[in-house]
């Protein structure tokens, strides 16, 4: 029988354990960061500091957030469904960042103490796929959090969550398709090495915006942060969660602003391939945290600049606008791939 | 009233029977309601005694009574296919977006709104009551207090009405710079409402960019008055000071600054393809209804009825100035914005023209049974002393009669009703708050749009609890 999938390169398990630690330590030690960085960006977007009382500059800020919110009591609604409600944000944040454990940070394995190591968790030849099945999971966190709530807040967050999946997903996923035929593979580091030479930003630019817009939707981030929608639905599919299972939801977001980011970076900004520069392989990393932090700056940017559309208007965004350009955006793709 | 425990209060005894019979039957009625739907929460015992006792002593005293409130009669109307389902959500009266206490009774088919009841109360704060208690020139600041994004409008309304029963002349020096510091108030208001819409509907920078102007102003307010909130600039007969120096040049640089920055918000706002999709063609309800109901404002200028009392009924000298009503057409949401952000740049035309032609003279009246003195005549006039201690201890007593003055504040007609029975305390205060009589029309513009939608009319609406509930 055929194999289903194939790995690319994979370590000895110890170091594989090893780094499935790292990962999530990285994952982990992300957010904070993400968190300041977004809350100090907003600030000066908006004509004020930002946090800036806790720790020099506020860089505790996020460390004070998520620990008062550690002490908090664990509460929920007594009609709650109990295991569901203990459950889906636990959902919500592996999925988080599992999909984080995909993103290339480097594509040959780099030595490490004499150790070559590839800087990402899986370089699986199914990576987009998975990416995809992980966000597909990921939102059941945030639909069974709503529903076993027991709130109408919470419900109509939920109802919100299953329109807006699948207003936004076939798009997103079409949205790649064009990256997908032009680099004809689905893993994610040779995605990067089909960038070499030219970023599928680029010739992708259609699907690159596509994509993005869709994200945008995935994450719930401005102008479709709708499953939130603060102003209306008080918070959404979490308007009954408090203490740590809120502050899981809330690392679950940011984690996915990351990924959001990464995964912008690995697709369509050329992963750690620089333009006319060979970097030492130490520095990719780095190269793709830079462009994963232009990513976030610029959906902090949205955030700060839009207001929200509304559910209905987003659901006719994502299918009767995302949806026929992502198809065209892949037919044409596809063509010309055949064509040329 | 013999029937009434003997602990009650005896003052104002010839207010109490109406009122008093209004609860029990009220008390009754809940209490048949009761029985008729065989409720296991309210024994016989306990539904006796709120038959018998005013609202005020129920055993469990005010929850009880608001859990006993039955709106199902209410709901039943809700007009709608037989296999809808339903979903009533109560919103409030601590919700983000409610602007307040305010408690929205909403029914839901799927997102959208089939029904809702606005109820108010949650932030009653008895001041026109309190005013019976205190002298005239005393009410000014607990009547700023109501409506608190709009104290120089309630302060004019009041000082206007006692004013009117006073038949007091007040100077033409102190009619202009009431007019422009109503008109900073003016613009101010406007600002937290466009701040809020826009945060409301997710735009949030805008918040933060409309209340740094709103800082202008206040600290405009600060140097004029020396508060920045619930100044009591305003007294009956003028203003409670002349402006001091430096403060001309401040509002001129302030009115040169405020139009750029209108233009920033419309830039961000009036032609975002989103801000579109989500303000027009929402929360319309027609000029006929909004008349019916008795709304003003912008509001009902969005809608196309060119109506405000400063042109109508011009007051405190606002027929010498040259300024427009900006009307809308539709009066959809995006057409009471786009009134607002139109009636910021008159304001700020208005303010312009004040204080260029702002003319010399007192700035509160002469009529010494009316005004303090000046400070330097108490030490050399006899007279002087006698008024300055009769005001500071009794207050002026003012001729019985009644006097309804209204204006045009920013959310619509505010009108002030005095009565007097020629002591030195009022008998009765009433305002009419117009975000009081604005919230009626709520359910017609919400209903059978979206729930996103009836926060933006919300919004859009202005409504101001502290004004509301009084």
């Amino acid at each position: 029988m055929p194999l289903l999938s194939t790995v690319g390169y994979y370590e000895p398990w110890y170091v594989q354990i090893l780094k499935a630690l790292v990962v999530f330590g990285v994952g982990f030690s992300l957010v904070p960061l993400a968190l300041l960085y977004e809350r100090k960006l907003l600030g000066r977007f908006q004509n004020r500091p930002g946090p800036n009382r806790v720790g020099p500059f506020g860089t505790l800020q996020p460390a004070a957030d998520i620990l008062k919110l550690l002490g908090k009591e664990q509460f929920r609604p007594t009609n709650a469904i109990g295991w569901l409600f203990i459950l889906s944000p636990l959902v919500a944040m592996v999925c988080a960042l599992a999909t984080f454990m995909l993103i290339p940070f480097s594509g040959a394995p780099q030595d490490i103490l004499g150790t070559p190591v590839g800087l990402y968790g899986l370089d699986s030849d199914i990576g987009l796929l998975i990416v995809f099945a992980f966000a597909s999971v990921g939102s059941y966190g945030v639909l069974l959090g709503g529903w076993s709530s027991a709130s109408k807040y919470s419900f109509l967050g939920a109802m919100r969550a299953a329109a807006q999946l699948i207003s936004y997903e076939i798009a997103q996923g079409l949205a790649l398709l064009g990256v997908i035929i032009s680099a004809g593979t689905l893993s994610l580091t040779e995605i990067v090495d089909e960038q070499s030479a030219l970023w599928f930003v680029i010739p992708q630019l259609v699907g690159a915006i596509t994509f993005f817009i869709a994200t945008l939707a995935e994450i719930n981030r401005t102008p479709f942060d709708l499953l939130e929608a603060d102003s209306e639905l008080v918070a959404g599919f979490m308007t009954e969660y408090g203490g740590g299972r809120f502050a899981l939801y809330y690392v679950a977001e940011y984690v996915h602003l990351i990924v959001a980011g990464g995964l912008f970076t690995t697709l369509f900004l050329g992963g750690w391939h620089l333009p006319f520069v060979d970097q030492p392989g130490w520095l990719d990393p780095f190269v793709v945290l830079a462009k994963t932090i232009v990513v976030v700056t610029f959906i902090v940017w949205i955030r700060a600049t839009l207001p929200k559309l509304r559910y209905d208007q987003l659901m006719t965004f994502g299918w009767k606008v995302l949806l026929p350009i992502a198809t065209v955006n892949a037919l044409v793709t596809a063509v010309v791939v055949v064509a040329w | 009233m013999t029937d009434e425990p003997t602990a009650r209060p005896a003052h104002r005894e010839h207010d109490a029977p109406a009122a008093g019979t209004d609860v029990r039957e009220r008390g009754a009625d809940i209490a048949d309601r009761d029985d008729r739907i065989g409720g296991p929460s309210a024994p016989a015992g306990a539904a006796t005694a709120t038959a018998e006792a005013p609202a005020s002593v129920v055993p469990g005293g005010y929850r009880a009574h608001e859990a006993s409130i039955d709106f199902s009669s209410q709901l039943g109307t809700v007009a709608t296919q037989d296999e809808a389902e339903l979903l009533t959500i109560n919103m409030g009266p601590h919700h983000p977006a409610t602007h307040g206490v305010l408690r929205l009774l909403t029914t839901l088919e799927g997102e959208v709104v089939r029904d809702v009841k606005p109820i108010v109360g949650y932030l009653h704060t008895g001041i026109e009551k309190t005013c019976e208690d205190k002298a005239y020139w005393k009410a000014i600041p607990l009547v700023e207090r109501m409506d608190y994004l709009a104290y120089y409008f309630n302060a004019m309304a009041y000082c206007g009405a006692v004013e009117d029963l006073l038949e007091c002349e007040v100077p033409k020096r102190a009619q202009y710079l009431r007019v422009i510091h109503l008109e900073l108030n003016r613009i101010m208001s406007h600002l937290v409402w466009l701040g809020t819409t826009a945060l409301d509907i997710g735009a949030m920078s805008i918040l933060w960019y409309s209340f740094r102007e709103r800082e202008t102003i206040l600290d405009l307010f600060e140097y004029s008055s020396g508060q920045r909130m619930h100044t009591r600039y305003f007294q009956i007969g003028g203003v409670a000071e002349d402006i001091p120096g430096g403060w001309e040049q401040s509002l001129r640089r302030f009115v040169r600054e405020m139009p750029k920055r209108l233009d920033q918000y419309s830039a961000m706002l009036t032609r975002n393809e989103i801000f579109l999709s989500r303000m027009k063609h929402t929360g319309v309800a027609p000029a006929a209804t909004l008349q019916a109901k008795g709304v003003t404002g912008p509001l009902l200028r969005a809608a196309g009825v060119p109506w405000d009392l400063r042109k109508a009924m011009p007051y405190s000298s606002y027929d010498d100035f040259d300024f427009q009503v900006p009307v809308g057409t539709e009066g959809d949401n995006y057409d009471r914005y786009l009134v607002r952000m139109a009636e910021m740049r008159e304001s700020v035309r208005i303010i312009e023209q004040a204080i260029d032609g702002l003319p010399e003279g007192p700035w509160i009246t002469t009529d010494r049974k009316v005004a303090l003195p000046p400070r330097h005549e108490l030490a050399t006039s006899m007279e002087a002393l006698i008024h300055h201690f009769k005001l500071v201890t009794e207050g002026m007593r003012v001729p019985a009669g009644e006097a309804y003055h209204a204006i045009e504040g920013p959310r619509g007609e505010l009108g002030c009703f005095v009565r007097s029975d020629g002591s030195s305390k009022p008998a009765r205060v009433h305002m009419r708050d117009s975000s009081f009589i604005n919230l009626q029309a709520l359910e017609d513009m919400c209903r059978g749009g979206y729930i996103a939608d009836m926060i933006a009319t919300l919004a859009c609406l202005d409504p101001l609890l502290g004004g509301i509930d009084r």
